[in-house]
């Protein structure tokens, strides 16, 4: 039997957490299958086929698919379903919106979010926003499952898989995509990213995110942010970093004027180095840090931007 | 139009953690338990459809232990009309997975005809992320997940979603499942009139069997570990100091 896998792409260029998930899918067992959708997805399907590791791409073009719909989507995944014993995906927000509406079609318990593979049927995964892991054990004939990228590194780029195009399921028509409001930046994706500077309360305003902001560009990182400093309307919300946000695990994570609340911790303590700079030497944030610097982020920000 | 509201008891999000030594689970004895805090958001919503005269009735649910009934006693001092309780544990550690929850929710929305289920994005405790978006298939109904704009206008909605990147607009048709994100509201304090007021609303009482819906769960948890712990850190003296440590040490910069 063989492993479906969602392909989370932009109809230009196939994301990153595709290829971190053919790697978790790889520890399931089976072919892997990548199920490119998408208005227009023939460069994507190109981009997959070369994936080490991966079987199959199928290939379904239809405008119904271009803006990641979860009802068109599913309805594909379900009619493609009887072939496969897993069907995965990154659980990116179209992974997370989609999936679980996959799995109760199949009448199945989805598994989010995994952060190991212990066999075709034993899962590892975050609970309690990560202050504790999980192992279960699926009962389900298939198992619907997300996968968290910041856990698994991406598979690579020898791979020659073949290019099937599949025919569109109906669409349901029970929703329409009206437009999508992206934030334009030349900084780098926060989930991909191998450096990233987040902001926190301690920042004081929006405004004062420049400061953090000029940083990141001297050194190509991601900007982030604390849902402190999300709620308090510093930073916008897709910048949250976080157990309600994104997980990430880069390089260097820099945590600026960041208490460190154990929902913020859930979302970047697997980043192989923190630094930690806050006023605060009590912060929690410290006792995760690899560097702390205790002291006032509007002296130490620009003393650090002209260091690098 | 009615409003269903599904709400979840869970460990308070100020509570710290602990996992149990033998492994089984999360130690929830003695411990603070809160409504999710995103059902508080889904709750304010409801209300707040029903002050802008656009619903008639918010009624609030929960699948759990018997003690849930403070969590929907506490949504019906926020303003919501009246509750139903499905008893479906008397262990506070059985947690109901999202799929069964789904399968109780139908036969609740079979029954009671609401224009519009409202949840939270996810709980807090098992982080599934999974409810609203499996009811949504069940019904056969069009989802809107992490909201953090609603727009009601006749048979469709518009709503704006929170997702990788920014903000995705989309319509969907009415009846519907949304499920909230954290920037949709801030949920409002119940005052002591509404406490009291609340005693006196309208809570019925149902078990799973009711419904004709087998719990039993599809995962087994196996085992719950503490999450492996990062070695203490040191505490550089200056700016220059830590890129130094950056450079040479790390070798990140």
């Amino acid at each position: 039997m063989a492993v479906l896998l969602l392909a989370e792409h932009d109809n230009e260029s196939l994301n990153d957490a595709t290829a971190k998930t053919v790697t978790a899918a790889q520890a399931m067992g089976g072919d892997i299958h990548v199920l490119c959708a998408g208005s227009d997805c023939g460069a994507v399907a190109e981009q997959a086929a070369k994936l080490d590791g991966v079987a199959k791409v199928l290939c379904a073009k239809d405008a119904s698919y271009g803006h990641d719909m979860a009802e068109p989507l599913a309805a594909l995944i379900v009619g493609l379903a009887g072939d496969y014993d897993h069907i995965v995906a990154p659980a990116t927000t179209s992974g997370k919106n989609v999936m679980p509406r996959v799995a109760a079609l199949l009448d199945a318990m989805v598994i989010s979010d995994i952060s190991g593979v212990h066999g075709p049927d034993t899962f590892e995964r975050p609970i309690y926003a990560g202050n504790a892991m999980a192992t279960v054990k699926s009962s389900d004939a298939k198992k619907v499952i997300t996968v968290r990228g910041a856990s698994f590194d991406a598979a690579g780029e020898g791979g020659s898989a073949s290019i099937e195009e599949i025919a569109a399921a109906a669409n349901p028509g029970l929703s329409e995509w009206v437009e999508d409001k992206v934030v334009e930046s030349d900084r780098p994706e926060l989930t991909s990213a191998k450096r990233i500077i987040s902001g926190g309360r301690g920042m004081g305003s929006k405004e004062n995110f420049e400061i953090i902001e000029k940083v990141a560009d001297k050194i190509g990182a991601a900007v982030g942010a604390s849902r402190a400093a999300v709620d308090s309307g510093y930073a916008p919300n897709d910048y949250q970093v976080g157990q309600t946000g994104k997980v990430v695990a880069p390089e260097l994570y820099i945590a600026v004027g960041i208490s460190g609340a154990i929902q913020h911790l859930a979302g970047m303590k697997d980043s192989k180095v923190i630094v930690a700079i806050n006023k605060d030497e009590e912060a929690p944030i410290f006792q995760v840090a690899d560097y702390g610097l205790v002291a006032d982020l509007f002296d130490a920000m620009p003393k650090l931007e002209a260091a690098l | 139009m009615k409003i269903l509201v599904p709400v979840k008891r869970v460990i308070d999000y100020n509570v710290k953690v602990r996992v149990k030594a033998d492994q089984s689970g999360v130690d929830l004895a003695n411990v603070k338990m809160s409504m999710n805090p995103f059902d508080e958001i889904s709750v304010e919503q409801a209300i707040r459809l029903k002050e802008a005269g656009q619903a008639e009735e918010v009624v609030v649910v929960s699948i759990g232990v018997t003690k849930s009934q403070e969590t929907l006693r506490n949504a019906l001092a926020m303003g919501a009309d009246r509750a139903i309780l499905v008893e479906a544990t008397d262990n506070v550690e059985n947690d109901i997975e999202p799929l069964a929850v789904a399968k109780i929710l139908k036969a609740i929305v079979d029954e009671e005809q609401p224009g519009l289920v409202l949840l939270g994005k996810q709980a807090i405790d098992n982080d599934m992320n999974a409810t609203g978006q499996m009811l949504s298939a069940l019904m056969g109904w069009p989802q809107a997940t992490f909201a953090s704009e609603i727009a009601i206008e006749g048979d469709k909605a518009k709503v704006t979603r929170e997702v990788d990147g920014g903000l995705q607009v989309i319509s969907v048709n009415m009846p519907c499942v949304m499920t909230v994100d954290l920037r949709l509201n801030e949920p409002r304090y119940a005052s002591l009139p509404n406490i009291m007021k609340a005693k006196k609303k309208p809570m019925e009482t149902k078990t799973p069997a009711d419904y004709g819906v087998d719990i039993t769960p599809r995962l087994t948890i196996e085992k719950v570990e503490e999450p492996p712990a990062r070695k203490a850190g040191v505490i550089v003296g200056s700016v220059d100091e830590l890129v130094e440590k950056l450079k040479t040490e790390a070798g990140v910069l």
